[in-house]
């Protein structure tokens, strides 16, 4: 197997993954609107003045987009299980890591990037300070793609399961809580005009190590599912 | 010895085996329990800054200490399951799940009630009690996968690679949650120089650690008598035997 080939089999994927996803727009908006909705709660429980929120802004956003990307995560595996075509996918010459990256890199483009597109929007609903903005954008961006792809292992694993939803949540959240404690930190240090290098170099650590390994085990997982 | 530990992997030598150790591993559990618990709450000196309060370390030290040992041990048997299909592996490691959750309950209760004195209040949002409290919900996420997966052997592998998911997370999840807050007292006892403790204080711990440890092989082999009773039901030695006894 060349590397060519290899790389044309992670575009196949990426690119018939796309295709199915814009296919199905509100799948894609679903989450999104949950993400907003579920940040204009805070304020109504909590207090709409401004000094509170402006401190909550960090955590709240980020447990938001933790929540609507728990939400889109299923949508990775399951039609794909439901129809046939993964087993078709664990069948092919091709190694399934690959196969699976291709898969979650839909995944994040199709819920991870407008996320991130969304959040200043809900930055300034919260009063977080300008200063902050870019720090919210880039753990966003290091941070959603360990969303996708720590998810994706959770997904492999309940993908056989008829009600694998809440279960879901319970296998992958508790993995997620290394990348919210880094970003939201990153994001009131960066509130406070202060350096954020090392918290994003962190998430950067955890990206790389996510990349490299979490595809392994979601294609042992798939496997197992599978059987 | 080789042909020991490969006998040790069938379920019916394992069965016969645990079943010779379980009342000699029950035995030294309750008299290294006894002396523990005696040596703790009566010879032990009073700490001078806690008073009598801090002698609960003698149960919430141990506890956090097997916590974390379990979870090793589940990934450990769950990844040799996993790689050599080996089904005495799976049913360790299914039975350790729980084991492992229950040390984890004690540890965060018992820890609460020290605090609760100490610190005055039940609850401190500290790093070690955090990582405790993650630690259970990784416990509670394996077990719950594996009452979802009514196959046996599809829900051990997939145990398995959650618990190997899990070990490679518990040291970023631990430095994360250290980082983010701290205010637990530091380690005194794993240091490697000269412990931090009286050595008066340090034997009843060492004591009841070993309990423990005796204790969590005890109920681990009970518990994985009792899987392979359910999951060996229909073969032939289990049958000839349960009728010999029934003679």
């Amino acid at each position: 197997m060349t590397n060519a080939s290899l790389f044309n089999a992670f575009l196949t994927v990426l690119k018939r993954d796309l295709t199915l996803a814009l296919r199905t727009r509100s799948e894609i908006a679903n989450p999104l609107i949950f993400f907003i909705i579920v940040v204009s709660l805070f304020p109504l429980a909590v207090s709409p003045e401004s000094g509170l929120l402006r401190t909550v802004a960090p955590g709240v956003i980020w447990v938001a987009a933790l929540l609507s990307t728990m939400l889109s995560l299923d949508s990775i595996f399951r039609s794909d299980f439901e129809d046939g075509s993964l087993e078709q996918m664990l069948l092919s010459p091709h190694p399934m890591t690959v196969l699976v990256l291709g898969k979650v890199t839909a995944h994040w483009l199709v819920s991870g990037l407008p996320l991130i597109l969304l959040s200043p929007l809900l930055g300034v609903l919260l009063f977080l300070p300008f200063e902050a903005m870019p720090a919210l954008l880039a753990t966003l961006a290091l941070g959603t793609p360990v969303l996708s792809l720590i998810g994706a292992i959770g997904v492999a694993l309940t993908v056989g399961l008829r009600r694998g939803g809440v279960l879901l949540s319970l296998l992958v959240l508790p993995l997620y809580i290394p990348v919210l404690i880094f970003a939201s930190n990153a994001i009131a240090t960066a509130a406070a005009d202060l350096s954020i290098k090392g918290q994003l170099y962190f998430l950067a650590a955890m990206f790389a190590l996510a990349v490299t390994l979490a595809p392994l085990a979601t294609a042992a997982a798939l496997r197992i599912s599978l059987r | 010895m080789w042909s020991f530990f490969h006998r040790l992997a069938s379920p019916k030598h394992f069965y016969q085996f645990a079943g010779r150790l379980i009342p000699w591993l029950g035995w030294s559990t309750l008299v290294l329990f006894i002396i523990g618990i005696y040596l703790g709450l009566f010879v032990a000196p009073t700490d001078y800054q806690q008073g009598e309060s801090y002698r609960i370390i003698y149960i919430h030290v141990p506890a956090a200490w097997m916590s974390m040992f379990v979870y090793m041990v589940m990934a450990i048997s769950g990844g040799i399951g996993l790689i050599w299909k080996m089904k005495m592996a799976d049913v360790v490691a299914s039975s350790a799940a729980p084991l492992g959750a229950a040390f984890t309950i004690l540890a965060l209760v018992t820890g609460s009630l020290w605090g609760k004195p100490m610190w005055g209040t039940w609850w401190i949002w500290d790093a070690r009690l955090t990582s405790e409290l993650i630690l259970l919900f990784l416990y509670l996420g394996f077990i719950a996968l594996q009452s979802a997966i009514e196959d046996r052997r599809t829900a051990a592998n997939a145990c398995a690679v959650l618990a190997l998911v899990g070990v490679v997370n518990i040291p970023i999840i631990h430095y994360s949650v250290e980082w983010w807050n701290t205010l637990h007292q530091g380690a005194t006892v794993t240091r490697f120089d000269k412990p931090a403790m009286a050595t008066s204080m340090l034997i009843p711990l060492l004591t009841m650690f070993l309990a423990f440890k005796l204790y969590f092989g005890l109920t681990l082999l009970m518990r994985a008598r009792v899987e392979i009773l359910e999951r060996e039901r229909d073969t032939t030695w289990m049958k000839e035997m349960i009728t010999e006894s029934g003679k």
